[in-house]
Order: C-alpha cells, then sequence, then structure tokens
C-alpha cells in the first residue's frame, strides 16, 4: 500500500499478508531500491499483534506498507537480519515491546529493558523490576593480548548515559558494543494513553536537542489525522525554527569537533556562536529549545516584519563570524590529520545498515527528507543537499559546515518574504482507526512518528522514531580497526542522541 | 598563528558582566517566573512545563531557584523565597571552590545542554570557583537533571556514594524535582528528594543558564546585593 509523507490511511485498508509473503516482500524490495524505515508492533483488538513495516522509496519520494499477523499462540516469526541487518535494532525492539521472538536473530538482547507491552512472559525471561541495563552478555573477543574497556553509563562530560563496551588488541578496537537504554521514559506507552495537549509536550521533550522537529512531526501526524489546512506562515515558521535548530546544533559540534582534536580557540567561538541561535529561538517562541512554538494547526508565535528585521540581521553577522572561524578550524593542519580517514563508512556500508541523515550523507548516501520526501514549506524552498565523500570525521565536520551555509542563505531568503495570513488554523477532531506517517529532517537526519487514532480521539498506538535509531550502529561500525583514543572525536562526529534512542 | 591572533581580536571578549553589573534583559517573549494571579491555591513550579498554552501567564523573571521544596509551590500575594547561602562551615569548604559532577538520569539533553553553556566564554562558569569534574570521586557535589529512570536510579545512587561527604546535590529542571511530564510513567521517579536529599531546586524546561547560575551564586552567597 502506498503512501506518502504526511498521508494517511485506514488501518483496515492496510493489506495483511501472510508471514512468508511479508518477509519476502520486504527483502526483494530492500535488495532492489528500498529502505527499511520503520517497523514496529501495534495490538489489535483482537490480541493479535499486526507488525507493520515501512519502506521508503527514497527516490520516487513515497512510501510503502506492508503487514502481517502474529498470533500470540506463536508469537515468533523469522528474523530479517541476518539478509537485511538494517532490521536488526527494529527487531530486538519488536521482541522486548511485544515478547514476539525473531527467529535466528544474530544478537538478540533488549533495547531498553522495560516489560513488555502485552504482559506476556519476556523472551529473555527478565524480570523487569530487577534486571537492569548493562547487566547482560556482551560479546567477548578471545584471545591472549585482548582486552575490554567499558565505559558508562556515567560519562566524563555534561552528557547522557550509556554504555560502550570495547574489545581492544592493544590500542586498537576491535569491537564495540554500545548499549543504550538507561534514558527510557515510556514515551510511547504515555503518548498512547494521554490526551493531545499532554502528548504535545512529551514529544517536545522526546529529544531536547531536536525540540522542533520532534514537536513538528507529531503536529503533522494531528494535522493529517484532523484534515486541518496549516496555514503557509506557520509552515514558514516551522521551516524557519528547524533550520535555527540545525544551525544551533551543528556550529555547536564544529566547536566540540575542534575541542576533542585539541584546538581550543574555535571550540569557544564556536559554543559562544551556538548559543546566538539559541537566543534567537528565544526570541521567537520564549524558549531556548523552541518548546512551545509548534502546536496542531500552525504557530504560537507569529514573526512580525521588526522581528525579521532583526534576524536577519544578526544571521548576515553570525554568518561571517562562522565563516571565520570555520575557516580557521579547516585551514588547520593539526586538526585536518586528526579529522582525515578516521572512523570511515563506505557508502555500501552506510545503505547496508540504513544510515540516515547527516552521518549518511557524510558517506554520500542522497538521503534528505527535505528533499526526498518534502512537505510543508520545503515542498516551495529547495535546499541543494550536501554531500561528503568520504565518509569520514572530516567528512561529518564538512558536511555540517556546507548545510550551516545553506541553512543561513535559506534563512535570509525566507525572512524578508514570509507568506501573508494567519498562523494557526484550529484542527478538528481526528479521523478513527487510521495511520499516518510524518517525516521531518531533523539536524540529525530522518525523524519518523506513526500514530494510529483510536474512537476516543487520541492515539491506539504511537511509534517515534529517532534518526539515532538508525545510526547508533554506524558509530559501532566507524570504531573497528581505529584507536580507542579516537573514539570521543568519532562519538561527536555522529553526536547521537541516547533519549531519543531510549524514548 | 596570524589567523588564530587576527580571530582572537575580532571575536573579542564576550564574558556577561553579571553580577557586577545587572543580568542582561531577557527576551520579551521569555517564560520565566510565573505571574500569579486570582489562582485558588498555589502553583509548583517543580511540576509545571513552562509551556505557553497552559494558561498561565509568565513574567521575564528568570530568578526561580530554591532550597526547600515545598517553597516551589507559588502562593499568590507571597514572593518566592529564593535560594539560600549554604551555612558558614559549608561556604567555607566550598565557597571558593566548588566541583560538580553531572548526572543525567533520562533528562531529554536540553536540561544538559543548557548547563554546559555556563561552561561558554559568555557565562565562564569557573570565574566563580565553580567547576564540573569527570569524577564524582573528584566532586564536591551532583547535578541531576531527568525523570530519574528506572535504569539510571542505581547508577545515580552509586554516583551520590561516591562523592566523599559533605556533599551537596542539585536538581535542575522540572523532571528532576517532580517527575515533570514523565511522573505517571512506571519509567519514572517523583522527583530527586523521594531518593535523596536535595540542597537547591532549579526549575524550568529547561531553566535558563541564568536562572541555574543565579541558583549557584546564591547557594554560594556570591551574588552582590544591587543584583538579588
Amino acid at each position: 500500500m502506498e503512501l506518502f509523507n504526511g498521508g494517511q490511511i485506514p488501518l483496515s485498508k492496510i493489506s495483511t499478508l501472510g508471514l512468508e509473503e511479508f518477509r519476502t516482500q520486504i527483502l526483494n524490495r530492500c535488495h532492489a531500491d528500498a529502505r527499511l524505515v520503520n517497523f514496529f508492533g501495534h495490538l489489535e483488538p483482537s490480541g493479535q499483534v499486526r507488525l507493520l513495516a515501512i519502506l521508503g522509496l527514497d527516490e520516487e519520494a513515497s512510501l510503502e506498507i506492508l503487514s502481517t499477523m502474529i498470533s500470540p499462540a506463536s508469537a515468533q516469526f523469522g528474523s530479517l537480519t541476518n539478509d537485511l541487518p538494517q532490521a536488526h535494532l527494529f527487531e530486538r525492539e519488536i521482541a522486548e515491546q511485544w515478547a514476539i521472538l525473531p527467529q535466528g536473530h544474530p544478537w538478540l538482547k533488549p533495547v531498553r529493558y522495560h516489560s513488555n507491552y502485552r504482559g506476556a512472559v519476556d523472551i529473555w525471561k527478565n524480570i523487569a523490576a530487577k534486571t537492569i541495563p548493562g547487566e547482560y552478555p556482551f560479546y567477548a573477543v578471545e584471545g591472549e593480548e585482548v582486552h575490554e574497556v567499558g565505559v558508562g553509563p556515567v560519562h566524563a562530560g555534561i552528557i547522557e548515559p550509556g554504555h560502550f563496551r570495547f574489545q581492544c588488541h592493544g590500542e586498537e578496537i576491535l569491537h564495540l558494543e554500545i548499549q543504550l537504554g538507561y534514558q527510557h521514559r515510556g514515551i510511547e506507552p504515555l503518548m498512547a494513553g494521554a490526551n493531545l495537549k499532554r502528548s504535545m509536550l512529551l514529544s517536545e521533550s522526546t529529544a531536547g536537542d531536536t525540540a522542533i522537529g520532534h514537536s513538528t512531526a507529531f503536529c503533522e501526524v494531528v494535522e493529517s489525522l484532523s484534515g486541518c489546512a496549516v496555514p503557509a506562515r506557520a509552515q514558514a515558521i516551522r521551516a524557519i525554527a528547524l533550520e535555527l535548530e540545525r544551525l544551533a546544533n551543528h556550529v555547536g559540534d564544529l566547536g566540540a569537533l575542534g575541542m576533542d582534536a585539541g584546538f581550543l580557540p574555535t571550540s569557544g567561538y564556536f559554543g559562544r556562536m551556538r548559543g546566538d541561535y539559541l537566543n534567537l529561538l528565544l526570541t521567537l517562541t520564549g524558549n531556548r529549545f523552541g518548546k512551545g512554538l509548534c502546536r496542531p494547526g500552525g504557530v504560537l508565535f507569529d514573526i512580525d516584519a521588526p522581528m525579521a528585521d532583526e534576524f536577519c540581521y544578526k544571521l548576515k553577522k553570525y554568518k561571517e563570524e562562522f565563516q571565520d572561524v570555520s575557516d580557521l578550524l579547516f585551514s588547520r593542519p593539526s586538526v585536518l590529520a586528526r579529522f582525515e580517514g578516521v572512523g570511515t563508512i563506505a557508502l555500501k556500508d552506510a545503505k547496508i545498515l540504513g544510515l540516515v541523515g547527516l552521518a549518511g550523507r557524510a558517506s554520500q548516501m542522497e538521503c534528505d527528507v527535505r528533499i526526498n520526501y518534502s512537505s510543508g514549506m520545503w515542498q516551495f524552498h529547495h535546499v541543494p543537499i550536501s554531500l561528503g565523500a568520504s565518509g569520514d570525521v572530516y567528512a561529518r565536520a564538512l558536511v555540517r559546515r556546507q548545510e550551516v551555509f545553506r541553512s543561513l542563505e535559506f534563512l535570509l531568503k525566507i525572512l524578508p518574504s514570509l507568506p501573508a495570513g494567519d498562523v494557526f488554523a484550529r484542527p478538528g477532531p481526528m479521523r478513527p482507526d487510521m495511520l499516518c506517517v510524518s517525516m521531518v529532517e531533523g539536524w540529525r537526519g530522518e525523524i519518523m512518528h506513526v500514530g494510529i487514532s483510536d474512537a476516543n480521539g487520541g492515539f491506539a498506538r504511537y511509534k517515534i522514531k529517532d534518526p539515532s535509531f538508525h545510526n547508533w550502529a554506524g558509530l559501532a561500525l566507524a570504531m573497528r580497526g581505529q584507536e580507542i583514543s579516537d573514539f570521543p572525536l568519532c562519538n561527536k562526529s555522529f553526536n547521537l542522541s541516547y533519549c531519543g534512542h531510549d524514548l | 598563528m596570524l589567523n588564530i591572533l587576527k580571530t582572537r581580536f575580532k571575536q573579542g571578549c564576550k564574558t556577561l558582566s553579571f553580577p557586577k553589573a545587572p543580568a542582561p534583559k531577557l527576551p520579551l517573549r521569555y517564560r520565566g517566573r510565573p505571574v500569579i494571579a486570582g489562582q485558588e491555591g498555589g502553583m509548583d513550579l517543580g511540576k509545571i512545563s513552562f509551556n505557553p498554552d497552559s494558561g498561565t501567564a509568565y513574567s521575564n523573571d528568570y530568578r526561580m531557584a530554591v532550597s526547600q521544596r515545598e517553597d516551589l509551590v507559588l502562593t499568590q500575594g507571597n514572593e518566592l523565597v529564593l535560594a539560600r547561602a549554604l551555612n558558614d562551615k559549608m561556604l567555607k569548604i566550598f565557597g571558593r571552590s566548588l566541583k560538580l559532577r553531572q548526572v543525567s538520569a533520562g533528562g531529554c539533553n536540553a536540561c544538559e545542554l543548557d548547563l554546559n553553556v555556563l561552561n561558554t566564554p559568555v557565562f565562564d562558569l569557573s570565574r566563580f570557583g565553580i567547576q564540573f569534574v569527570a569524577s564524582p570521586r573528584h566532586a564536591d557535589g551532583i547535578v541531576v537533571t531527568g525523570p530519574i529512570t528506572r535504569n539510571m536510579r542505581e547508577a545515580l545512587l552509586k554516583t551520590y556514594e561516591a562523592v566523599p561527604e559533605p556533599k551537596i546535590v542539585i536538581a535542575v529542571g522540572g523532571c528532576a524535582i517532580s517527575g515533570g511530564i514523565f511522573s505517571d510513567s512506571p519509567q519514572a521517579s517523583k522527583g530527586l528528594n523521594t531518593l535523596i536529599p536535595v540542597d537547591l531546586y532549579i526549575p524550568g524546561c529547561p531553566p535558563h543558564p541564568m536562572t541555574i547560575l543565579d541558583g549557584l551564586l546564591r547557594l554560594l552567597d556570591k551574588l552582590p546585593a544591587r543584583v538579588r
């Protein structure tokens, strides 16, 4: 069944395939030109679990949705991971959320350590009240001079918790296993039970550094399901906020990358310049992360002419400053020597893993929701894609630099010519028993929200996918064969979300 | 080298003159301390999300850090009792050098990022003798963000235990103070003070860096009377 970004479909219209047919179709499509964008379970009133797979055909800007039913009696299906590695984490998530066994999964571990949603016996026989993340065997390399390094969950800096387990031979990393789940707050079940006002706030706090990205995705789901036509001016303001969010994070990351390469001047400057963009968001929305801006139906804050002028004036100044400081960073031989050839991911591997967003583009993958699945303002404003060539830390830094310039150009173009009209149109009730998909290119990459509406004006199921869900495996792969001292630099070059992954 | 110097010159000094001079004026739309008007009962600053569509009016005042949980409940006609300084004995130990270990326990990363911002040249936290350190063994206290998820509870308590006595505990953000919007989740706690004693509560979603700085400086008695 075909679907577009922001499109909806009655749940009853989604074809239900036999298990074998479901499997074969996914594999055939993904071995041709599709990508596994989402794969999750939904508990039907009958007590069966419907597995839904969403495939993305990036070049045709269309999504395809397939489903199959799993009965509680058998509660298993043949794992796709051996034939389609990008399914690995989705299958672990399904196993954990619904106690359904993906038979033959090569590394079946819990993702977030919680009890399953249908009250069945946990497939690992874990007792949720007792088990904590990390209390589970890690992949181990054996040999005389092989040693293991464990880091986290509490890290050295002011960052989120996660556990990293390195298998090393001397300084060389043979394997890195990343165990997350410490940040798990249970957002998906909260979203399904809550009223829309509360769900809105939950979406803003899914990942605070991507508040605009996730809240836009949530709004688009509600707007689509309620048939609300969002005013063009509101869409423009959302796009402006999304790019300010991208700018703040990219600029901050470049500073942190300089710091990890041992070049301090730029880290101080970029660190402060990141604040400039957050302060623009504060001026616009009253919150430095843009919380409170997007609401189903539009935005709560308008940009009047003096504010647009002020933003343009400041952004021109920030552009100059960024040019200066990034030139300093990228012309420094000691920095380039640290960036180049470290943590490389080849295009082939990026595609196999199904990387998205910035990390994918650094490996030359042409993936950008703003271009491939454009919705809202992106249908009228074309932002050129920024691709890296080498797939290493350098490429991930360079793509950020390029995107900073392109976001600035976009803002300087759109701010003086905002569409006229209102910024809010009150949405009506949502149609029941529909499934809606929305995608947003957050600063890390592809965010996808899927909402399945119930008869009471809320959601029966709400699925959130942060780009980090795909990309953490990319970081683990990038570390193979690198030195352990390269880890902080590589980690920063991906800068993935822990809470976006853990939900 | 010349380029480094040239950029350094162009960048200039960006550090706030606060607290010698008053704090910079925050934008009009900034949602600071709520304005209570005609409301029955009180409003718990440790629970609200500071969202614009909550029916609450917000002032531009960033000062909201308090010393006791019940002080966060704002009632009509009563001023907020802002955080008081540590006692003399503690001030003697920590007044000139305070090392803190940050623990993110389910935070959405907004509070964490705005704590990090205090280390940028604008706020330059180290000029007050306050520093974030890598090990709890080197720390005088912990700063906790997030609703303290079930999966982080043990790591948080272990970190707390690893900090030598005497120690201070700071809860940053609505989630750490009360569980925030996650307080209904079986995965989250109902607030840091249900687990360990807390010395400073800094509300917000996330709190503005000025709110955090103001709280820290009050705790260490480093705020001159004219900016209190």
